[in-house]
């Protein structure tokens, strides 16, 4: 009867914290989850944080860069070398 | 006599004289060569081979230096642009490609840029290239 009075108010937990004077210990457990809540936020207020790595984006694409280019050179070579001799005033 | 040996000797002298021009002609025909301009800042260190396949000022740079390198780079990348097109690659990789080439057909005296953006010096030993250059 006691506990549903309490749960059905407005200010439910803060009650249960305050309140130990209850005559089968209800504000002990009431304590303890208090506890816990503030241990929950916390963690995940440190895990929020922890989230907040910036990825660096612009150096994985210069890796893909380098992968590529590795290969298309070879093959781009010889036509690279007529379009130096075709052009030589600009090259 | 005398005279018929001298136009004889005339009109051998004017068909080599031809002849070499045709074999010039023949040998520079498809190429157009550089401005002079370019070819004076070439030998003179002022502008180096960039690894990218771009010119690049080696030194202190004057508005007529930049002008001119710039011009060339334009043109360089329109020809790029237009190859890398037809081979589908990218205009990235085909100026790189013709960086390589580029500096490997760097003649002793010229500047090129050598891996760690370095200008070098090219002498008569191979240049310093990028490991992914054929």
């Amino acid at each position: 009867m006691i506990s549903n009075r309490l749960t059905g108010l407005p200010l439910a937990a803060t009650s249960v914290c305050m309140s130990n004077a209850g005559q089968h210990q209800v504000g002990r457990p009431g304590r303890r989850a208090c506890g816990a809540t503030a241990v929950l936020i916390a963690g995940a207020m440190a895990l929020s944080g922890c989230i907040s790595v910036n990825a660096p984006n612009d150096a994985i694409v210069i890796e893909l860069n380098i992968n590529i280019k590795q290969e298309v050179i070879y093959r781009l070579a010889a036509d690279a070398e007529n379009t130096i001799e075709e052009n030589a005033d600009i090259f | 006599m005398g005279m018929m040996q001298m136009t004889n000797l005339t009109r051998k002298i004017g068909l080599a004289t031809g002849a070499a021009a045709l074999a010039l002609g023949a040998l520079s025909s498809p190429a157009i060569a550089r401005d002079p301009a370019y070819a004076a800042a070439r030998s003179a260190g002022q502008v180096g081979e960039k690894m990218d396949g771009y010119l690049g000022i080696v030194g202190g740079s004057t508005s007529a230096l930049r002008a001119m390198v710039d011009d060339i780079n334009i043109k360089r990348k329109a020809v790029y642009a237009q190859k890398a097109k037809a081979q589908h690659a990218t205009i990235e990789e085909y100026a790189f490609t013709s960086g390589c080439v580029l500096i490997s057909q760097t003649i002793p005296g010229e500047k090129y840029e050598a891996p760690g953006n370095v200008w070098k010096t090219r002498t008569s030993a191979a240049p310093d290239r990028d490991p992914r250059c054929p």
